[in-house]
């Protein structure tokens, strides 16, 4: 079974922690994902830099732009990552745009994803409809889980779809924003929330956009199976460096 | 072979809608609508009674006489450059302006580069009474201060792109970003054939006035619809999409799609796409862009700051990929001389991107009685500093 699943099926609420690969320092992949594990964090999602990131507010666009700067590419993550699963169990997740992706080749991705133990993808401006026709096959042959997005405007119907074509989590957008753009939650997200509860669907909901402390994790995970906290934590450790890790993620889950 | 969007939203295997999901509701709502509302005779109607009293359309095709008499072939321009506001550029940003009206939308955003599109979209909003907010890369902001000034006396707020390399790209990309954040009461013009399905096709529709136009004109002036050849500067393509539209079909319609070449196609410093370009995505849709091995997008450089953008629209990708068009690079060297010397053979000053298409007759060849249309996309007034700049005027 794939971690994901796996994870899934714990009966605990879940924190994700996003980073960007090659932020602050090239070098800092490894021991930032070894860091997380130890601190309890349960999944990561490894960001894969790229030049325009569409769907990303100013912290994490100015972390991918540092990262690129600093010569991150497909190539050396992967070089990087070849030996993870020696000292890592939990899941873990590429998130990145479809470009760079496009260009290493769909399947070599996957193949080396696979190779790596990487357990799923997430790639914001792969539309559903193609990833359906074109690339689930390969996703599936390599035992990836593909993770797509929802928001308050998305429909019932098309939440629906997504869920059938789903085989993991559902990552649910706390508000219609990019990332980073507002913290915390009024009304207006908890009842969306109380929506997409309600709706039954088979795969679980992972919260993503506007938390990042204590308070807004626990508000999140009322109603969903976790969350995922992305620009405050590449805002963390671009102010406080790599060494302070633990502190941060004991501070959103006590 | 069709050369038009097929129902999925490609030409040929380019084009397609590569958004984020939280873009999806707006891409999707206008999807659906904007065929429907193009069609309806109350939407058409107030379209070109604004083309003809407030753009002033027809734009006029003009006999270059005595530069058909230096290059011994038979050249007029369609003078877009006539158009109100300067340039091509308005008869897309009046389109969208009614689309968004029909769709209740009460705030506009444009992305803007030399500063036309920002000025063309500032001007329907104030026309219309909403709102406008423009994105500018920063570096644009500092180069193109008189159109800045007059997105502002225009009721525009302009706002700086800061991320990534400051300039058209990263304008988009703080354009979309926005959109993302306002995903209720904002339509977002864009200015160019480019971006996720439906949006080069329904640019391509309005500025296919350009080609329908042409057919009329040519027949009073030749007595024939079709030219031999179409001719027309490319950076994202609008003014070439609407200068081929009606052509595209045609076979014996030749279509040339001028790109700047910048210092060079091989100096490092160029925008010629469809030479250096690979497939990949850029902005929301499938075609040729200019980027890194490892798919980071780069940034292109044109002395015109209308062609500096690192891809093509689809449309194009696809005419290039066909062979459809011949894609020829006009450095900044020729584009520039290209430039001057209309203004000495027929008194006009012609727009930097226009000055590229003037510039395929010291390259090309034509026989004495080709008839050849060319696209005079834009004026010169904005770009005067320039010339002065490189020529020591």
């Amino acid at each position: 079974m794939n971690r994901i699943n796996q994870k899934l099926q714990e009966d605990k609420k879940l924190l994700s922690i996003y980073f960007t690969a090659g932020y602050p320092n090239i070098n800092d992949t490894v021991s930032i994902i070894q860091d997380l594990e130890k601190s309890g964090v349960d999944m990561i999602e490894i960001g894969l830099p790229f030049s325009d990131p569409l769907a990303d507010g100013p912290t994490i666009q100015a972390s991918s732009t540092q990262a690129l700067k600093n010569g991150m590419t497909t190539k050396i993550l992967f070089d990087q990552l070849k030996d993870i699963r020696k000292t890592v169990n939990i899941p873990l997740i590429i998130m990145g745009y479809f470009n760079p992706i496009l260009q290493y080749g769909v399947e070599a991705f996957c193949k080396q994803c696979q190779e790596i133990g990487i357990d799923g993808l997430i790639i914001p401006d792969l539309p559903v409809d193609v990833y359906h026709e074109d690339y689930k096959a390969i996703f599936e042959k390599y035992g990836l889980i593909n993770v797509f997005l929802i928001t308050p405007q998305t429909s019932e119907e098309r939440i629906r779809y997504i869920d059938s074509i789903s085989n993991g989590f559902i990552y649910m957008v706390s508000s219609a924003s990019t990332t980073g753009a507002k913290e915390g939650f009024q009304d207006e997200q908890t009842t969306y929330f109380e929506r997409i509860g309600n709706m039954n669907l088979k795969n679980p909901q992972i919260v993503g956009f506007g938390i990042s402390n204590h308070q807004t994790f626990t508000q999140a995970t009322q109603y969903a199976k976790g969350a995922i906290i992305g620009s405050a934590f590449v805002k963390h450790v671009s102010n406080e460096g790599v060494n302070t890790i633990d502190k941060f993620i004991q501070g959103i889950l006590n | 072979m069709n050369y038009n969007v097929n129902e999925k939203g490609y030409y040929g295997e380019f084009g397609g809608a590569f958004i984020p999901e939280m873009l999806y509701p707006n891409v999707e709502e206008l999807r659906q609508n904007y065929l429907k509302v193009m069609e309806e005779p109350e939407f058409k109607k107030e379209f070109n009674q604004l083309l003809k009293d407030y753009v002033g359309r027809p734009s006029p095709l003009y006999f270059a006489k005595r530069l058909s008499d230096k290059y011994n072939t038979k050249i007029y321009l369609k003078r877009e450059d006539l158009n109100h506001t300067g340039a091509h550029k308005i008869n897309n940003t009046i389109g969208q302006i009614l689309m968004a009206k029909r769709l209740g939308k009460t705030r506009i955003i444009a992305e803007t580069g030399a500063g036309q599109h920002g000025v063309a979209t500032a001007t329907v909003c104030a026309l219309m009474g909403l709102e406008c907010i423009v994105y500018m890369g920063e570096i644009d902001i500092a180069r193109q201060a008189p159109n800045v000034a007059r997105m502002k006396m225009l009721g525009a707020t302009v706002v700086p792109a800061k991320s990534g390399s400051r300039t058209l790209k990263d304008a988009t990309n703080e354009a979309i970003r926005d959109w993302i954040n306002n995903p209720v009461n904002t339509h977002y013009i864009i200015g160019s054939a480019i971006g996720p399905h439906p949006y080069p096709d329904m640019v391509t529709r309005f500025q296919s006035v350009i080609s329908e136009e042409i057919k009329l004109q040519l027949i009073e002036h030749e007595d024939r619809e079709n030219p031999d050849y179409v001719v027309a500067c490319i950076g994202g393509g609008s003014n070439a999409a609407g200068t081929y539209y009606h052509f595209l079909h045609e076979e014996n319609v030749n279509i040339i799609a001028v790109e700047a070449a910048g210092l060079g196609v091989d100096s490092g410093e160029s925008a010629a796409t469809s030479v250096l370009g690979k497939e990949g995505i850029i902005h929301g849709c499938k075609t040729m862009l200019m980027q890194t091995e490892d798919g980071q997008i780069t940034e292109p450089y044109s002395i015109s700051a209308g062609l500096d953008y690192p891809g093509v629209g689809p449309m194009h990708a696809h005419l290039c990929k066909t062979g459809r068009a011949e894609f020829m690079a006009i450095t900044d060297n020729d584009a520039m001389n290209a430039g001057l010397e209309l203004c000495k053979l027929e008194g006009i000053i012609p727009a930097i991107e226009s000055s590229h298409a003037l510039a395929i007759f010291e390259h090309k060849t034509f026989k004495p009685d080709d008839v050849i249309v060319l696209s005079l996309s834009g004026r010169g007034d904005k770009d005067l500093q320039n010339y002065i700049d490189y020529f020591k005027i």
